[in-house]
């Protein structure tokens, strides 16, 4: 089982993103569960969602205590919250930031530290500093987890009733796998 | 065809396919997606019921208690304080013996304000005369509603399914929803007969005054015709099966007893047994499967309350442990745990122990389940909360 856990903040697509997680790798033909974590969502505050992806039923509900995969959509919660706690030195961490990985301090070996500057690459090609989609793309990317095609097919399918915005996100997740 | 969805969209997708006239719904905090997407399917032109934004719950459940006295196949859903605002109507829509179908996302109650997943809602009206069906995952919940109206429609009877708020509502997982067309060879149009619902042709009464020579024989008719709904809950549950396979969720590998009362999972000669309610049976069985000597039994009817199926296992355990999202405040142990010590009693063996768990949302995790396992062992007479998260 691979688990995913996912820090942003209230607004950033938090969940959104663990969503698109799960159905992409249910279009892979595999079992996927995604969740968030049901705080009181305002805008701005910081924010957590699972994702689960096996190939056997996924049963459990509780939170992800021990990811093997981290996202940090907003590299502000670094400072603020402890985003690395129960990660291992086996942890993947993709972390949204302009900064070069050894300027980032978190308790993991750089080797499994991922940086992408997701904020430009939104502004860019969404047009809004909405980052989830563009993260996913570097999660496809470096965790192989689910596939660039199945990732695609799944914000097509999250953002049905938004052809424009759809066909946006897509170009951003093909920048952010690609770079 | 399995699709990925959120437990409130595989219900409302579910629930449009089954056909209502009449729905009935609060759109405000606490209610669920459940209904905000049966708004926007009618508003799509993709549902033919007629959908009645009401004033508050107490009238959303008026509402379907009306259309469902007219003879109209009726749903409505809620949580939490807006269950509790319902509670006169629950209790009336009972006595009329109304076939009313109603999801409970499960929440917790007020004070203080929480938003988030327990079972304290529901057990304010376990006495009221209901059904009441609990769901492990969404594939579950799916196939507990369409076995909701065949059940309310042919007993007489109302069922509220109960489905965790937020745990299965806002979770995405894989699920198949039956089309309206398979749906319809399980479950036939509602057709009450002549005298059973409200109709100027013949002129019928519902919930009329009943004096003290009447009251007590009308309430025991109810007592009986719900505990005897056993019988038709499993015969209905087998059918569904058998109609539409790939709406109700597969046995698991070491499922040993599956019918539509109960599920029991783990050893054959369990040294433990463990009791839960819905969605928190998952986490459940995968915390068993790492111990080997204990097992798990899912009460997925809780009224009529399964007490021999229960006992059937219950008793080859040396101990058990009932572990509850609810607690009846200032008793001794929780609501099922007295339930089940008083069919226990004199019958079985097994050691009871009661504990409270996840209320108001606290996650619920595997090591919390094997300190349970742990401390069913020990002695204790008095409900244990469980909340620590290590």
């Amino acid at each position: 089982m691979h688990q995913i856990r996912i820090h942003g903040r209230g607004g950033q697509g938090v969940v959104t993103a663990a969503e698109l997680i799960a159905i992409a790798a249910f279009n892979d033909g595999r079992k996927s569960q995604a969740f968030p974590s049901f705080g009181v969502e305002r805008t701005g505050a910081p924010i957590e969602a699972f994702a689960r992806i096996d190939d056997k039923p996924i049963r459990r509900r509780e939170h992800i205590y021990e990811p093997d995969v981290l996202i940090i959509q907003d590299s502000s919660l670094l400072s603020s919250v402890p985003v690395d706690k129960g990660c291992n030195k086996k942890t993947m961490v993709i972390i949204n930031t302009a900064k070069q990985k050894t300027e980032i301090k978190i308790n993991l070996p750089p080797k499994n530290i991922y940086v992408i500057d997701a904020t430009k690459i939104a502004l860019e090609e969404i047009g809004r500093n909405i980052v989830n989609t563009v993260i996913l793309g570097a999660f496809a990317r470096v965790t192989g987890l689910v596939s660039l095609e199945s990732l695609k097919k799944a914000v097509l399918q999250k953002f049905a009733d938004k052809p424009d915005l759809a066909d946006k996100n897509i170009k951003a997740v093909e920048k952010a796998y690609n770079l | 065809m399995k699709q990925i969805l959120e437990g409130s969209q595989a219900i409302s997708q579910t629930i449009n396919n089954i056909k209502p006239a009449v729905i009935s719904a609060y759109p405000i905090t606490p209610q669920t997606h459940i209904v905000e997407d049966l708004a926007r399917l009618k508003s799509d032109g993709q549902a033919d019921y007629e959908y009645v934004r009401a004033e508050s719950e107490f009238a959303a459940a008026s509402i379907v208690l009306g259309a469902s006295a007219a003879g109209a196949r009726v749903y409505t859903a809620t949580s939490s304080q807006g269950l509790l605002l319902m509670t006169e109507v629950i209790f009336n829509i009972a006595g009329m013996r109304l076939p009313v179908v109603l999801t409970c996302a499960n929440r917790g109650v007020s004070a203080p304000i929480t938003i988030w997943n327990d079972h304290q809602d529901v057990m304010t009206v376990r006495d009221a005369g209901w059904v009441l069906l609990f769901a492990e995952d969404h594939q579950e919940a799916v196939a507990q509603h369409i076995l909701a109206y065949k059940i309310a429609e042919q007993a007489k009877l109302p069922v509220m399914v109960n489905v965790d708020g937020f745990v299965l509502t806002h979770t995405y997982e894989d699920v198949a929803i039956p089309t309206a067309a398979e749906i319809k060879k399980y479950l036939p149009d509602i057709s009450p007969a002549k005298g059973e619902f409200l109709d100027v042709d013949n002129p019928a009464s519902f919930g009329t005054f009943a004096a003290p020579a009447y009251y007590m024989e009308i309430r025991q008719e109810l007592h009986n015709d719900l505990s005897d709904s056993k019988k038709l809950i499993n015969s209905e549950y087998e059918k569904l099966k058998k109609t539409i396979p790939e709406a109700v969720k597969k046995n698991e590998a070491n499922t040993k007893i599956n019918n539509g009362l109960i599920e029991y999972y783990g050893p054959k000669n369990p040294k433990t047994v463990l009791i839960a309610l819905g969605s928190l049976v998952g986490t459940i069985k995968d915390a068993v499967d790492e111990t080997g000597d204990t097992g798990v039994i899912k009460i997925k009817c809780l009224r009529p309350f399964p007490e021999k199926d229960i006992l059937s296992v219950l008793k080859k355990a040396k101990y058990a442990a009932v572990i509850e999202k609810a607690v009846s405040l200032g008793a001794s142990v929780g609501p099922i745990a007295m339930e089940i010590k008083a069919a226990a009693q004199g019958n079985i063996k097994t050691k009871i122990r009661s504990f409270a768990v996840g209320l108001g949302g606290r996650d619920i995790t595997r090591s919390m389940i094997k300190g349970i396992i742990a401390d069913a062992k020990k002695n204790g007479d008095k409900i244990k909360f469980v909340g620590k998260l290590k």
